[in-house]
């Protein structure tokens, strides 16, 4: 599991304004690895993962990419399609049709074949269940369908890595399983996933790391067998209590 | 009261014939005004401050002066600087097309702010620069929402045009006058001017809900 460094963080700090939610996290993401970020609300753990695709600019800290100083790189456009992400709330172009949405940024930025990218988006509806609905618009889609969507679009780009910015908490409980089930089925594939979520069972089940963020810091790291049967600080203890 | 349409009822195929020219001003404005409009809306929503101002300050110049002042100034006042002559088809579209673009950018750049948030991390997160999600992602949403404002920004400049008559183009309203003129009538001729571009408007009207009722499909 502990192949090279895909991402390394050093020191991460991020404030808005004066509010200050990153307060210098330091570790590093292997490839290969599934890592789970959990916490309070509140705590950064979204704002953590936003950084590592510099949707949140950090304003202290170093962020490493494979090795390469991203923190404050000009072409950020470049690395980002390195990194997939999927969102809470989908975020699925509405103008586009499931298919559109696959092969948008293939077409337009790996400046790869229509058709291919077609058939590539096609065998990536089929991975996660939805090759049907290849010609609907997104509005016609359930939450659950939705976000399996994003996953296919934001696999369709081949990143190394995948962030999930908690994928499952917008969505009705009967759909929560399908999600992760794709989920599942991508970890089983080897790529490298940072997946923040409320979903103490999924992170116990599928991860091979638990970050524990509390108040902007890296409270815990650790495996899960170790961080759900003993965690060592008191702020983890009374989490899991919560939440199990 | 001394009113008599019949005196103009030959007149009409001439009146008629000002259309393609109203209809040309306005579709050349309506173009230019959009892409000038989107270009100083993204100057407005930059964050470069330069940018920024030089928006804000072209559009508080546009709406602080009369149009036809402005158009005067491009047709009369421009050749005096630089020898060039505009035809007054150049000076009608140039005229329009930066006033529309004052009133446009206000529109566009609230349309852009109206997309949700997400649209544009999720375009970012692919690896798409800004300026192609701009036009791919979050323009096409944004024109959705602000088809409205901008059919009837439309509508305002096809009723605009109407003052290229002072320049001697023979539009809708030129002709009316010519018309006038001859026949020494004035009320026949500019009713008929005036029920011509209600129809066009009405016609762009509904135009226009059909082609927001085809947007909305999806929806």
């Amino acid at each position: 599991m502990t192949g090279d460094r895909i991402i390394q963080v050093e020191d991460l700090n991020k404030s808005f304004g004066k509010l200050h939610v990153l307060k210098g996290i330091t570790t590093n993401i292997h490839k290969g690895e599934v890592v789970a970020i959990i916490g309070p609300s509140g705590c950064g753990k979204s704002t953590f993962l936003r950084c590592l695709n510099l949707l949140e600019e950090p304003t202290g800290g170093r962020i490493y990419f494979n090795g390469k100083d991203i923190s404050h790189i000009k072409e950020v456009a470049k690395i980002r399609q390195h990194i997939g992400m999927v969102f809470q709330q989908f975020n699925l172009f509405p103008h586009k049709t499931v298919l559109e949405n696959i092969t948008y940024a293939p077409i337009k930025i790996k400046k790869i074949d229509k058709n291919e990218a077609k058939e590539k988006g096609l065998v990536l509806l089929a991975k996660v269940g939805l090759q049907e609905k290849a010609d609907v618009y997104p509005s016609r889609l359930s939450g659950g369908q939705k976000q399996r969507v994003a996953i296919a679009r934001s696999l369709a780009m081949e990143p190394e890595v995948i962030l999930f910015d908690e994928p499952t908490s917008a969505l009705d409980p009967e759909m929560v399983k399908e999600v992760l089930d794709v989920m599942k089925s991508l970890i089983s594939t080897g790529i490298t996933m940072a997946i923040v979520t409320h979903e103490m069972n999924f992170a116990r089940e599928v991860s091979d790391r638990i970050f524990f963020l509390d108040g902007g810091k890296l409270a815990e790291d650790a495996t899960p067998e170790n961080f759900f049967s003993q965690p060592q600080c008191d702020r983890a203890k009374q989490f899991l209590e919560k939440m199990l | 009261m001394n009113l008599d349409f019949s005196r103009v009822w030959g007149s009409i195929p001439f009146i008629l014939q000002g259309i393609p020219t109203t209809l040309q001003y306005t579709l050349l404005s309506v173009v230019f005004g959009f892409l000038l409009g989107v270009i100083l809306s993204l100057c407005k929503i930059s964050g470069i401050k330069p940018l920024d101002y030089f928006a804000q300050a072209y559009t508080s110049i546009f709406r602080g002066v009369p149009l036809i002042l402005m158009l005067s100034l491009v047709y009369f006042g421009i050749p005096q600087l630089t020898g060039y002559n505009f035809s007054a088809l150049e000076a009608g579209v140039i005229t329009f097309s930066l006033n529309s673009a004052a009133y446009v950018s206000e529109t566009i750049r609230a349309g852009i702010l109206a997309v949700d948030r997400g649209q544009r991390e999720a375009a970012m997160s692919l690896g798409v620069p800004y300026l192609l999600y701009m036009w791919d992602i979050i323009l096409p949403q944004a024109l959705k929402n602000i088809l409205p404002a901008l059919v009837n920004e439309s509508i305002n400049l096809l009723k605009d045009t109407a003052l290229v008559s002072t320049l001697g183009a023979q539009d809708i309203l030129r002709s009316a006058q010519i018309v006038g003129a001859e026949k020494y009538l004035y009320f026949e001729p500019l009713i008929l001017a005036g029920v011509i571009y209600y129809v066009l408007v009405i016609t762009l009207t509904f135009g226009a809900t059909a082609l927001e009722k085809w947007m909305r499909r999806i929806d």
